[in-house]
């Protein structure tokens, strides 16, 4: 296998958004099945020397690259290939305790919009967060050191085209939030004696049960603020234009000037509000929401766990009871049947062994999977809301820039 | 909050003078009913005691205005206008719509949101305390008016005027005068004026009533809008706080700090708002109050001059008759002095508006410019 990259290269990925409007006639009479309309997104792809990547990657690598190259390929993607490519990833590695990123969800409603080619702000919103959110997806991905040996992933990076994903149908808003909330559902369920190593996991769970519930709170607060600062900007543009259709028809010339000063002021508040409104959705709403998708991941991670464990404990059920078998039939005397159960004894010995090992190590990792999601997570938070609040003080700075050109043409009024 | 200056330096600029002065010391607001304690001061002889006291309810303020307007001798001038109704609904309805939700939230939430909501009625209060005051300066301030018997009897008689509020007859009669208002401005709009001046007023205003009636609309939403993102941030701020309590990690610490800085912001974006409303809003819903004014003296001014007119071509038929010659000739007589009278004073009056307006405008621009520098430093 010829991949572009080695183990432990560090990988740099961008999207951009290229939009299928409309397949041309010819196309569509070449098409055996309905193919479904997808928006497809490039991918660039370059290898970096970490030291030239600075803090504008999601992590930043201590090790140093043994060799590196400087190399860029693009490839493009149906978004049903991103949401694959996780289906794929979380069958393989879930259940060994990985915590793997989610894509964002199917909006049926946000694809109809673009697909009608509503060009208005919200769709650009839409396609605008999509893109984004699938940015940080694959980041994430590759970020992860395991992650980005296996090889879906290298065929998902390298591969000129792929072969459509199926199944992704069920992968729709609700279906994909079904497939992260079976896990809890089981969890919550299974009545656990815990020994004393597994406090760490009740207490990181419940941490993040915790999580999930004040950022789903979060979330809608903050999605509220983006709906009322765009309100704002509308509001004070229309006030703007009312403001100097006031000033013009004012007498007083000093007065008159002064009110179509004013209405350049809130004209250009509009843009700041406007702008602010894409701060709070793209630095902070978004964030948000990626981690009650990351959060969904880590209590499937959970799932996995109790799952090894229940395995284990089935196995030692199933062991105890031939062994109970093997009794009776000592006393009932039957020789060829205590054999047979004999032998099954010895299978089910080495399962339990091996079950039990395969709950110890995925409790491993799903420890260290947690350790490093925290670590992740608060410089993460930390990074993006300190460039939230960067952009809100650019707006105060720029806002005392508009009203200080404002004072005097107010002072000037005779 | 900052101290606001006094309402009289608001919406109008107008000097304080030692023989009248009127101001609303204190107020009670009751459950259905808002009690302003009316407080003069006065050298005029009209007056029993040199400073006294009276309770008054808005009712009584519209009884006054209303007289003002019913009164002939007062058509040449700009009538002041009466103080919108105190408004608590609103606000009484989001206080109970938290208490119903206490349940729901935690106490932190709870207590900020009803601090929020009651420095929101203390707001709506000071506001409809400073509009009923500025209604009693402009009239103490005006050279006829302040002399008005009515008015008076309002500052100083300390029984209740029992004015109940009109009754459903009197409200219908006072509409249909509106109507017939409107149906005269709209015949007497479209003929032109020989004075320039009142040509140029006439079309000024119109104009301009117009536009302040839709800056004032848009003003409103927009500080809506901005009161609503500011509620946004105070919980979201509470949010951040909850986050930031679950336990003592670096993470944990750095919500803290944000959710402190979101407050902060919060408080910030609710003094912006607040300050828009008095400096802008409260301008415009006073200038959309007195350009009404404006227009009915013009209206009234307008009537005069057609029963002038009237009474002219009455005259030429009764002397072609030669009947009642006498009588339409006083009839004349009358109509010209009235109209003559009413054009006097009515051109004063706009020059004055004219002046107040300016002024108040820039006060309140200046002002407004002012605070949004000091609040955005804070920063």
């Amino acid at each position: 296998q010829n991949s572009n990259f080695k183990e432990n290269e560090v990988l740099s990925v961008t999207l951009s958004v290229q939009y299928l409007f409309q397949l041309d006639d010819d196309e569509e009479e070449e098409e055996e099945e309905e193919e479904e309309q997808e928006d497809k997104f490039d991918i660039s792809i370059s290898v970096k020397d970490p030291e030239k990547i600075g803090t504008n990657d999601m992590n930043a690598f201590q090790t140093p690259l043994p060799m590196f190259r400087n190399k860029t390929f693009t490839v493009r993607r149906r978004f049903s290939d991103f949401l694959g490519l996780y289906e794929k990833l979380s069958e393989k590695h879930g259940p060994n305790g990985f915590i793997v990123p989610p894509p964002p969800e199917k909006s049926i409603l946000g694809m109809t919009k673009v697909k009608v080619g509503k060009e208005d702000s919200s769709s650009a919103d839409f396609v605008e967060r999509r893109r984004a959110a699938l940015e940080r997806y694959l980041q994430r991905i590759v970020h992860h050191p395991s992650l980005l040996q296996d090889p879906d992933v290298r065929e998902f990076l390298e591969r000129e085209e792929l072969p459509r994903a199926v199944g992704t149908q069920a992968l729709s808003g609700a279906g994909f939030l079904k497939m992260i909330n079976k896990a809890t559902d089981a969890v919550s369920k299974m009545t656990i004696k815990m020994n004393e190593s597994d406090v760490w996991f009740e207490e990181k769970l419940q941490e993040v049960e915790s999580a999930d519930q004040q950022f789903r709170k979060l979330h809608v607060l903050v999605e509220s603020l983006v709906v009322h600062r765009k309100e704002l900007s509308l509001n004070t543009a229309s006030f703007a234009k009312s403001t100097a259709m006031l000033g013009s028809a004012e007498d007083n010339t000093a007065l008159s000037r002064a009110l179509s000063q004013l209405a350049e002021v809130e004209d250009k508040m509009e843009q700041l509000h406007q702008d602010q409104a894409t701060n709070d959705t793209f630095n902070f709403a978004e964030l948000i929401a990626d981690y009650i998708r990351l959060l969904g991941s880590v209590r499937g991670s959970f799932d996995h766990r109790m799952k090894a464990w229940q395995r284990w404990q089935d196995a030692q059920a199933a062991l105890q009871k031939k062994r109970e078998t093997e009794a009776k039939l000592l006393w009932a005397n039957k020789p060829d049947k205590l054999q047979l159960v004999k032998e099954e004894i010895a299978e089910w010995e080495v399962k339990v062994t091996q079950y039990e090992r395969d709950f110890d190590r995925v409790t491993a990792t799903v420890r260290k999977e947690v350790v490093r999601f925290d670590k992740e997570k608060a410089r993460n938070f930390k990074r993006e809301i300190i460039n939230y609040l960067e952009c809100l003080l650019q707006s105060q700075q720029q806002l005392i820039k508009y009203w200080e050109a404002f004072l005097p043409e107010a002072k000037a009024i005779a | 909050g900052e101290p606001h200056p006094g309402p009289r330096a608001v919406n109008v600029d107008l000097q304080t003078d030692a023989t009248l002065q009127v101001d609303i010391s204190d107020a009670l607001s009751e459950r259905d009913k808002v009690k302003f304690t009316v407080h003069t001061k006065s050298t005029l002889p009209n007056f029993k005691q040199n400073e006294f006291s009276v309770v008054r309810q808005h009712e009584e303020f519209i009884w006054l205005h209303d007289s003002f307007v019913e009164n002939e001798e007062y058509a040449g001038y700009i009538i002041p206008p009466a103080p919108p109704r105190p408004d608590f609904d609103a606000s009484r309805e989001k206080l109970q719509k938290l208490g119903e939700g206490e349940g729901s939230m935690t106490k932190e939430e709870f207590t900020k949101m009803k601090q929020e909501l009651e420095a929101e009625y203390l707001a709506i209060f000071k506001k409809t305390v400073a509009m009923h005051e500025v209604f009693l300066c402009r009239v103490a301030a005006h050279p006829v008016l302040r002399k008005d018997l009515n008015f008076h009897v309002f500052l100083e008689y300390n029984q209740d005027l029992s004015v109940r509020g009109k009754n459903k007859k009197e409200k219908l009669e006072d509409f249909f005068k509106n109507v017939v208002k409107s149906a005269d401005g709209v015949l007497v709009a479209g003929v032109k004026d020989v004075d320039d001046f009142f040509e140029h007023e006439k079309t000024f205003l119109l104009e301009y009533h117009n536009r302040v009636k839709d800056a004032s609309a848009k003003s409103d939403r927009m500080i809506r809008s901005h009161k609503n993102a500011a509620d946004d941030i105070n919980r979201i701020a509470s949010s951040l706080y909850t986050l930031g309590t679950q336990d003592s990690t670096d993470l944990c610490k750095f919500f803290l700090k944000v959710s402190e800085l979101f407050e902060k912001t919060r408080k910030i974006e609710s003094r912006v708002a607040a300050d828009e409303d008095l400096k802008l809003a409260d301008l415009l819903k006073y200038y959309l109050r007195e350009s009404q004014a404006a227009k009915d003296l013009l209206y009234r001014r307008s009537r005069a001059l057609v029963d002038y007119e009237n009474a002219n071509k009455a005259l030429d038929k009764a002397r072609a008759k030669n009947r009642d010659v006498l009588q339409a000739e006083t009839s004349q007589q009358l109509c010209c002095h009235k109209f003559e009278k009413i054009s006097e004073s009515a051109k004063q009056e706009l020059i004055d508006f004219k002046t107040r307006r300016v002024a108040a405008f820039r006060k309140n621009l200046v002002e407004l410019a002012e605070l949004e520098l000091k609040h955005a430093k804070v920063t």
